[in-house]
Parts: C-alpha cells; sequence; structure tokens
C-alpha cells in the first residue's frame, strides 16, 4: 500500500528546496525585526505625523493579502520605466530579492505591534526610577525598557517567525524553488498529491519545530534574572 | 471582453479610465471579482465553522483516541502553508475525477472545480485555527456555573445548549473575526488554481493592459475595503454580544 521508495525519492526531492526556504526566512525576519523596531518607535514616539505613518503602513500590510504584495513589488513595480532605469533594479528584478522585499515589509507590519506590546509592557515606574536615577532616555531605552521588551515579546515572535516560514511557500508563485515550488512541480510530474503533501508537511513541520525550539532557547538565555516563563501556548493566529 | 491596450506611461485620469465603468474600463469585473473572494471566503470559513466545531468538540472530548486525532489535525493544518493544502486539495480532487472520467472512457487531465476545491482547502485551514478559538473559548467559562447548573439536574445537552454555548459564542467573537480576515487574505491563493477571484482577474487585467501595478495597487485597495468593512461588523458584533456584561475595564 504504502510505496516507501517513492516518499524517499520525495523527501530527498523536496530537502533540496530547504535552504532556500530556511534563507528566505532568516533573510525576511532579521530585515523584517529591524523596520519592525522603527515602526514600533514610531507607534510610541508620542509625535502625531510619524504615529499615523506607521499605523497606515501597519493597516495596509495586515490588511491586504501576502499574494498582493509579493505580485505588486515583482510585477507590478515593472510599469515604472523610472524605477527600471534605477540603480535598484538590479535588485527589483530579481524574484529572490523581491520575495525578501516582499515578506520582509509583510512581517514588518506584525513584528511592530508584538515589539509595540513588549515596549509598553514594561513598567512606567521603572522608566520614572531610570530617568531620576540620571540615566539619559536612550541610555534608559537601552538598559531598561530594551533588555525587558525583548523578554516579553519573544513569545509573540516565535510565532511570527514560524508564520514567515509558511509564508516564504508564496515566494513559488514567482518562480523560485523553495520546498513547496519543488511540492508543486513534483505533484504535477507524479500525479501523487497525497504523497508528495505529506512529505512537504513533514518538512515544514519539523522546520516549525526547530524554529519553535530556538525561540524558547533564546527565550531562557535572555530570562537575565528569573527562571524562563512557562511555555505558554500562545494563539498562532494574527491577532487584530 | 476587448481592452485596448494601453501605454505604460499614464497619469491619475488614465488610471481612472482604467478602472473606471466605461466600455473599456475594468471596475465593472474588478468589483464581480471581489465579489467572488467574498463568496469562495464566506464558503470558505462556514466549512471552517463546521470542522472547528468537531475539531473543538474531538479535543475536549474523553478519548484519548479522538483528542490526538483532532490534535495531529490543528497542528498539521496549521503548520504547513496554505498553499501547500491548496494544491493537494486540487490536485488530489483532480486526480479522483480524472480517473473517474477515464473509466467512462476520458482520457487527459479533468480540472476539479475550482470554487469547491478552494473553499474546501481554505475550510479545511481555517478549521484548524478555529477549532483552538473554540476550546479557548469553552475553556474561559467559569468552571462554577458548569457544576452549578450540573448540581442543578441539567442533563448534559440542555447544559451545553443553555449554559456553554450562549457563553462560548461570546468568548469566541473577537478570534473568530482574526481567523475571518485570515481566511479572506487566505482566498488570494485560490487564484492558482485558476478561480477568477480578486487575484486572478487583476492578474488577467495586468497581462492585457501591460499595467501590473495598476491592477495590484487596485486588488490591494480593495482587499482593504473588505477587511475593513469586515473588521467593523465583527466589532459591531462584539459589542452586541457583551450587552449586560460588566467589565473591569473599559
Amino acid at each position: 500500500m504504502i510505496d516507501l521508495p517513492f516518499f524517499v525519492d520525495s523527501l530527498t526531492t523536496l530537502a533540496r528546496g530547504i535552504p532556500l526556504t530556511l534563507q528566505l526566512t532568516a533573510m525576511s525576519v532579521l530585515l523584517g525585526a529591524v523596520a519592525a523596531l522603527g515602526l514600533a518607535l514610531m507607534r510610541v514616539s508620542g509625535f502625531a505625523p510619524l504615529d499615523l505613518a506607521a499605523r497606515f503602513y501597519i493597516v495596509a500590510f495586515r490588511g491586504t493579502p501576502l499574494l498582493v504584495q509579493i505580485y505588486l513589488i515583482y510585477f507590478g513595480l515593472g510599469q515604472f520605466p523610472e524605477l527600471r532605469q534605477s540603480f535598484l533594479w538590479p535588485f527589483l528584478r530579481e524574484a529572490y530579492w523581491c520575495a525578501v522585499l516582499a515578506l520582509a515589509l509583510n512581517t514588518a507590519a506584525y513584528g511592530a505591534e508584538i515589539i509595540r506590546g513588549g515596549l509598553i509592557g514594561v513598567p512606567a515606574g521603572q522608566i520614572e526610577a531610570a530617568r531620576a536615577f540620571g540615566m539619559s532616555r536612550f541610555l534608559a531605552f537601552r538598559r531598561i525598557i530594551l533588555p525587558q521588551a525583548i523578554r516579553l515579546m519573544l513569545p509573540a515572535y516565535g510565532n511570527e517567525a514560524i508564520l514567515m516560514v509558511k509564508a516564504t511557500a508564496l515566494a513559488s508563485t514567482i518562480t523560485l524553488m523553495e520546498v513547496t515550488g519543488i511540492a508543486a512541480k513534483l505533484i504535477s510530474q507524479t500525479y501523487r498529491p497525497i504523497e508528495v503533501f505529506a512529505c512537504a508537511g513533514v518538512i515544514y513541520l519539523a522546520i516549525n519545530f526547530i524554529v519553535a525550539r530556538a525561540f524558547l532557547a533564546l527565550q531562557r538565555a535572555t530570562a537575565w534574572d528569573r527562571k524562563p516563563p512557562a511555555l505558554r501556548n500562545v494563539e498562532s493566529t494574527r491577532h487584530a | 471582453m476587448s481592452h485596448m491596450r494601453r501605454n505604460a506611461e499614464g497619469g491619475a485620469l488614465d488610471y481612472f479610465r482604467l478602472m473606471g465603468f466605461g466600455p473599456d474600463g475594468w471596475g465593472r469585473d474588478m468589483l464581480a471579482a471581489t465579489g467572488m473572494t467574498v463568496a469562495v471566503s464566506v464558503v470558505g470559513f462556514a466549512i471552517g465553522i463546521v470542522l472547528g466545531c468537531l475539531g473543538a468538540a474531538a479535543k475536549l472530548s474523553r478519548f484519548r483516541a479522538l483528542r490526538a486525532a483532532a490534535e495531529c489535525y490543528t497542528t498539521v493544518f496549521r503548520g504547513v502553508p496554505d498553499l501547500l493544502v491548496i494544491y493537494l486539495f486540487y490536485f488530489g480532487s483532480s486526480s479522483v475525477i480524472t480517473a473517474v472520467a477515464a473509466m467512462f472512457g476520458a482520457s487527459g487531465f479533468v480540472g476539479a472545480p475550482t470554487f469547491l476545491t478552494g473553499a474546501l482547502a481554505i475550510g479545511v485551514v481555517s478549521g484548524a485555527y478555529q477549532a483552538e478559538v473554540f476550546v479557548g473559548a469553552v475553556q474561559g467559562l467559569a468552571r462554577g456555573e458548569v457544576e452549578a447548573a450540573r448540581a442543578c439536574g441539567m442533563p448534559p445537552l440542555l447544559l451545553f445548549r443553555r449554559i456553554v454555548l450562549p457563553q462560548a459564542i461570546r468568548f469566541a467573537i473577537p478570534g473568530l473575526g482574526n481567523v475571518w480576515q485570515l481566511v479572506l487574505k487566505e482566498s488570494a491563493l485560490i487564484s492558482v488554481i485558476g478561480l477568477i477571484e480578486l487575484m486572478r482577474q487583476a492578474q488577467i487585467g495586468a497581462g492585457s493592459t501591460r499595467q501590473p501595478f495598476s491592477f495590484f495597487i487596485t486588488a490591494a485597495a480593495l482587499y482593504l475595503l473588505v477587511t475593513f468593512v469586515s473588521g467593523i461588523g465583527f466589532r459591531a458584533l462584539e459589542e452586541r454580544s457583551m450587552r449586560g456584561i460588566r467589565r473591569a475595564s473599559g
């Protein structure tokens, strides 16, 4: 009944897509986190125009499908001849960089709210105390706010990273052969969707498991002064 | 549909003519496609509610086998990319249909109906998320109320209908709102199997006018409109369900 050699074949074929899936995930999560920090700081800046701009960005990117964002960047930007002649074109012509850009811009919108949650989760009294102690705003941010905010937001950010692993599958729609791209090709060649799905599913679940573990390890490493926080079953739906 | 091919350079005026409702405008097609997006999302979401209820019931059941099966379902479909699930359903049902057609003497690949397979695929994925929402909602119930109802002599079904269900629905609404937004955005992926919803329509327009940015930005705006309006709807629903409930903070 179960065709073991076919499973082994599929797994080895699909495994060739793993490096690209991981690369896309890592690049977009890292770049996205930097942008997210910027957006979160704009949100908490207390300066209305910055706050409003960040809000608009977040609503726009969370309210539209990632696929639209990818197509806008990969197919849409070519509509402008000015851009085609600019120094950015060698990057924007490449499906790889378009995918990284779209994924990073997308995750930045979700990450910004997570980071903001962490930043405002730091008790106001501590910040007041730091300021009263003579710390500059920047020093207080670096020593008091950021370390605690990181600890507060890590569980949610772990979920976001796992969502990004899944999101990289959309890169296959713009010709990138990561795990899902290879799976789609394999399915249309072999007409054995269930077996191929099972193999690709195993790969994704394994990657997710490792990412979740990595974030747990990070949580433990950043529990500088207290016991590691209990593993909570955080909902992985995206919160509005 | 005979649409003029336009020059890539075009100002705002050209854009409005392109997306307008005139003879060579795409406005009607884009709006119809938005309707298709909403329709396939609603059907998918409804399938998800059914599967989510079954999943939640299995997760809360006394039998270990049921709990394990539900755990497996939610883990797999929340952990695997939606695109892959759509491929699975489309090619899976197509190969069954092709095999049946071959029995009747047809040859070659027969595609499955895209609306149905698409709705089914996002239904199965959203069901996995909704199962988690429903489990959380039932667990949010005060234990004492269930005990009190049981002490009053309510049979299990009546207890479920009168005590558990009304409150669980209230707790589930915010989570369901999130899943709905997820489903709406996921429905864009059904374009890969050829259903002419908003995303696919934008691709068609982009291909025949060579103005991809105009079409995809319009699609984005329409998605935003739908998420925005349904967000208001869910908030109103939440407010309505919370009538008469005292809350610690506004």
